[in-house]
Parts: structure tokens; C-alpha cells; sequence
């Protein structure tokens, strides 16, 4: 984590009345494929329009490779930007959307890069159709490929995932993926879907209202959250007083729990088959109400019977009461 | 929903067929008949108002109007799209300054017209105020010029430039211009390469208003020109006052809608085809 491309130091963004990104500071190492992830209104956008140069740092510096570049226009930073809606000019072809880039900065050797953009992202042959005339998929190919032509010190994606249906999502999320791994360009993504942010990254930092929840390598973040925001936020958890267990670590039985392990005595409420496993709801004598997933081949339970809900030691997640 | 759809049509197509087709056919009807001595037609029927337009006198009014209206359609472009981009970025303010380019037509066209006479005349308010600076010590003679003529028509076309290039601006996605500055654009490489070529719509919508609007003036050059920058319009308008010429006039009006109609048409199917 020493060799950071990109460091934020202490970066707030405030708007009248409100502080969009609050004392941020990250470093995104080189070579990575970091995530941005939180709610809606989070921050994590207007942090990524703060290093691509579209808004203005209130305070704080940005540096780039070891230097500050918070006075830099856009159009000076070696950073390129996927947006959420690929924003490709209409009145352009495929290869005049990826040339453009290289016809601003003076670049005269052009087939060679485009040829090899275009062939690593599969879109060789639609060099001469206009975006309205390709698929979603394809427009965030054009789009990739335009910013990845430039060879950007590091390839910023506002949410890449979200304009493409659901089946083709986790196709495009592997994808995405490899070509970082092959072009070995740092990727900071944004993204507010958790289950993305878990499969694709190296490195995920967790925003909440402005700040930086925590940051760290997604199994660390998903079974050591930092903080309730973190744990609740990046998967279902089920809350015993101050402790936190996940659904796939709760398990229920009929009989007694095995010695090793904490449990407490709950009822049945409903149990749904899921396909994989079934989804166990259950409910304390205080009216709380905890999930569980409960491998097919287990005992089965039914609605209104007593059970043992049991779980493992190591499997529980403390938070100190101040990360509340 | 055909039926309804046939319905929808009938009001404006009655009032189209009524009030547009039929004096259309009158006036060529008209173009092929004879002078009478106090206006109106006689038989026989003749050509020979299409012939007259070879005459070079006439020739070089059309001429004249063709070049006064590209010169005014340029001028109209060159201020209006700057303006046209400046209300479109002015934020809160974008609804005043729209509403300051609306103002003019509040008034008369006729006493704005007549309001630049007094500006311009030899006596006028400009002439006073440079000879009173000591600027100029004869009048300078900018009524009844070429000039005068081309700044009125600019003057009262400049706001159907300025509207709908503004509308094809305004809906200009900003996240274009944003990529634009992402992949190194500059301000002014952004102009060129995005802004411009997808305001191209606005820009012929534009420009082929105040191209019809300037070709047909006739109160701008009459009032402003004196009759020494006679316009297509102003010839029209002499043959049925004291020319008392009424074929010729309609011949006139036919020949000034062909050669809009084979300006315009070729440049809209390009538009249509996305070619512009």
C-alpha cells in the first residue's frame, strides 16, 4: 500500500448547508481496482468529480503520483472518467469518440492504440456506427475504450455497472475486472451496490455521510467491519444486543446447539425456500426478529416451532459503542 | 384512431387549404395574365412575366436580396450563437436575459424601424454625438445605405437566431462537455469539436429563419434604404402600388418562394438524414 497513485489528503467539499465529502482521506495504490461504495448521497460521487477536476475542493489536497494537482483543469490531468451514462458524443463515430482523446493532445500515431483498444474490448468492426446505433453493453465498451486509449494514470468509473440490465451486469463485472488485471491501469470505481464493490475489488472504502467509514480488502471489510454502518451496510446482519452475526454464520436447530457455541431459544415465524437454501426467520421473546440461511439439507423447520438459534465465536462482529 | 387522427388534421389543414393553397393558386393564375392600364389582370394568357425577370435590372435586385440575406443570416449567426450560449450557461439569470431578447417585439417593428432613422440620419443621435466629441467633422452618411439596411435586418432578425439556437443548447447533455475537458479538451477545443457541431440543428433552424425573413424584407430596405438598396420585397411591393402591375407582382412573389423552396429543401432533407 506504499506505492499510492493517487492520494487525498483531508479533502471537504461543503455546500451551503451541506458538507458533500467531510474530511476525506484515502490513497488508492498503484495498479489497484478500488471501490468507492455507500448510500446514495454518500459523497462518493462528488469525491470522484473532486479528482477528475469537475468540482473544487473546499479544502484539502489531491496528488497525483506525489503531486499536488488540486489547481489542475480536468483537461490537465492525466485521469480519464467512464460516466454513468457513458456520455459519448452523438455527432461522433465509435472511432472518432476514441480518437477524440488523441486528437486533442496532438497524438499523430493513432491506428496502432485504437487497433488494440478496440480488439481488447471486443468492439473491432463498429468502428463506424454512431452510439445511437449500438447496444447498452457496447456504449460502455466505446466508452472504456475511450478513456483506456489514453493510457490515464488512473481510470475513474461513476457507477459502470448501473445503466446495463441485470443478466448482463455480472458478465461485465468479470470482464471488467480482466481487462484491469490486463491493461494493469488503477480502476477507482464508484459504485452503491455492495455485492459489486465485494466481487470486483482490491481495496473498497466505505463512505457514509461524507466520511470514510473504513477502508481495506473486501473479506476484511465484509468479516471485520469497522463500525454497525459498515457491517450493516455491506450485507444482512442479524443484531443480538451488541453483537453482530451474518445470516450464512446463524444457524437454527431443533434440538440442543452444539456445546461450543452461543445460542438463545427463538421461534419460527416463517421459512422460505430460496432454491440454494432456505430463509429462516425467526423471533425472540422481545419481539426481535433475526435471518438465517439454512442449507437445503438440513433438518427442515416449520412456522411457530421453538428452535435453538445457534452461532460460532469467531463468527461474531463487537463494535464499541461509540461507532454507532 | 385513424378517424381521430383525420380529425386533428381538419382545422389547420381547412385553414391551410383555404387561406394558403387557393391564393396560391390565384396569384398564379395572376403571374400568367396581362397588365391592365390601373392594375388588376386581363387575358390574354402569356409567359412573358417570367421572361421580364432576364431583364439585368431585375436580375440584380434578386441578386442583391440573395447577398444582403446570407451577409444578414452570417452577421446574425456570429452574434447570436455567443449570446445564445451565454443565456444558456447564466444559470438563475437564463429567464431574464431571454425575456431582455423578447422585449423588442413588445413594440411595433415599424417604430423600432423608424427609431433607427433617427439614429442614423445626418442629424441623428450618432452623427450629433461624434460631431459633438469632435470625432467627425462632416455627418457621416449612414441612412439609406447598404449598411443601414444590413444593421436594421440584423437588428430585427437577431432574436430568431438567438431562441432556437439557445433551445438545441440548452438541452445539451453537460456531462458531453465534462467528457470533453476529461479527455483534454480545452475550453475552446470544446467548443469546436462538441459544442458547436451539436448545436447544428439550432443553427440551421436559425439561420433559415432569418435567411426567409431577411430575403423577403421589404420594410427594413424601404425605410432604411431609401430605395437606393431596393430588395426583392420592395420590387413585389411596387408592382401592385404605383407599378400597378399585378402579373408581374405574382410572377415576383412565385419566383422569390422557388428559390427559397430550392434553398431549403435540399438543406432540410440533409438535416432530416442527420447529415447536418
Amino acid at each position: 500500500m506504499d506505492d499510492a497513485v493517487l492520494e487525498l489528503s483531508r479533502i471537504s467539499k461543503h455546500y451551503p448547508g451541506h458538507r458533500a465529502v467531510d474530511n476525506l482521506s484515502l490513497r488508492v495504490p498503484r495498479g489497484a481496482l478500488f471501490t468507492l461504495v455507500g448510500p446514495s448521497g454518500c459523497g462518493k460521487t462528488t469525491t470522484l468529480r473532486l479528482i477528475a477536476g469537475f468540482e473544487e475542493p473546499t479544502s484539502g489536497e489531491l496528488l497525483l503520483n506525489g503531486s499536488r494537482m488540486e489547481h489542475l483543469r480536468p483537461y490537465e490531468r492525466n485521469l480519464s472518467t467512464v460516466f454513468q451514462n457513458y456520455a459519448l458524443f452523438p455527432h461522433l463515430t465509435v472511432r472518432g469518440n476514441i480518437e477524440f482523446g488523441l486528437l486533442r493532445r496532438g497524438d499523430r500515431q493513432m491506428a496502432e492504440p485504437v487497433r488494440k483498444v478496440l480488439d481488447l474490448l471486443r468492439i473491432a468492426g463498429k468502428e463506424s456506427r454512431y452510439p445511437h446505433q449500438l447496444s447498452g453493453g457496447e456504449r460502455q465498451r466505446v466508452a472504456l475504450a475511450r478513456s483506456l486509449v489514453l493510457a490515464p494514470e488512473v481510470l475513474l468509473l461513476d457507477e459502470p455497472l448501473s445503466a446495463l440490465d441485470p443478466q448482463l451486469r455480472k458478465q461485465v463485472r468479470a470482464e471488467l475486472r480482466s481487462i484491469q488485471r490486463n491493461v494493469g491501469i488503477t480502476f477507482l470505481m464508484v459504485t452503491h451496490d455492495q455485492e459489486e464493490a465485494l466481487s470486483l475489488s482490491d481495496h473498497i472504502a466505505v463512505m457514509n455521510g461524507g466520511r470514510l467509514e473504513q477502508t481495506g480488502a473486501p473479506q476484511e471489510i465484509y468479516l471485520r467491519p469497522a463500525t454497525r454502518f459498515v457491517a450493516g451496510f455491506l450485507g444482512a446482519i442479524n443484531w443480538m444486543e451488541d453483537i453482530g452475526v451474518r445470516p450464512e454464520s446463524t444457524r437454527v436447530s431443533t434440538g440442543p446447539a452444539p456445546p461450543e457455541a452461543r445460542s438463545r431459544r427463538a421461534t419460527v415465524r416463517s421459512a422460505t425456500f430460496l432454491g440454494k437454501c432456505y430463509h429462516v426467520e425467526v423471533s425472540f421473546d422481545g419481539g426481535a426478529i433475526a435471518v438465517c440461511e439454512v442449507p437445503r439439507d438440513s433438518h427442515m423447520v416449520s412456522p411457530g416451532q421453538d428452535v435453538h438459534l445457534w452461532w460460532r465465536a469467531e463468527d461474531e462482529m463487537q463494535f464499541p459503542a461509540a461507532s454507532q | 384512431m385513424n378517424r381521430l387522427r383525420f380529425w386533428c388534421l381538419t382545422p389547420a389543414g381547412a385553414l391551410l387549404g383555404g387561406l394558403f393553397l387557393i391564393p396560391l393558386g390565384i396569384i398564379f393564375a395572376y403571374s400568367l395574365l396581362t397588365r391592365g392600364p390601373y392594375g388588376g389582370v386581363f387575358s390574354p394568357l402569356t409567359w412573358e412575366n417570367y421572361s421580364r425577370l432576364a431583364d439585368p435590372l431585375y436580375a440584380a435586385i434578386l441578386w442583391r436580396s440573395l447577398l444582403y440575406a446570407v451577409i444578414v443570416t452570417a452577421i446574425c449567426l456570429m452574434l447570436g450563437f455567443p449570446l445564445a450560449l451565454f443565456i444558456a450557461r447564466a444559470g438563475r439569470r437564463r429567464n431574464l436575459y431571454l425575456s431582455l431578447v423578447m422585449v423588442p417585439f413588445w413594440s411595433s417593428f415599424l417604430v423600432r424601424t423608424y427609431a433607427w432613422m433617427f439614429l442614423l440620419r445626418d442629424t441623428g443621435l450618432i452623427n450629433s454625438a461624434l460631431l459633438a466629441a469632435g470625432v467627425i467633422r462632416e455627418p457621416l452618411t449612414l441612412l439609406y445605405t447598404p449598411f443601414a439596411v444590413i444593421l436594421g435586418l440584423v437588428y430585427g432578425y437577431l432574436p430568431f437566431m438567438v431562441l432556437p439556437v439557445f433551445a438545441t443548447l440548452e438541452r445539451l447533455d453537460k456531462s458531453l462537455i465534462e467528457a470533453s475537458a476529461d479527455l483534454g479538451a480545452t475550453p475552446g477545443a470544446t467548443l469546436l469539436h462538441v459544442i458547436v457541431p451539436l448545436s447544428k440543428p439550432g443553427i440551421l433552424a436559425g439561420s433559415i429563419l432569418v435567411f426567409i425573413s431577411s430575403l423577403g424584407a421589404y420594410l427594413t430596405p424601404d425605410l432604411l434604404g431609401g430605395g437606393k438598396t431596393i430588395m426583392i420585397g420592395n420590387l413585389v411591393q411596387n408592382q401592385f402600388t404605383t407599378a400597378r402591375d399585378w402579373p408581374f407582382g405574382a410572377a415576383l412573389s412565385l419566383i422569390l418562394m422557388l428559390v427559397v423552396m430550392g434553398l431549403l429543401v435540399p438543406l432540410q432533407r440533409r438535416g432530416s438524414e442527420g447529415l447536418l
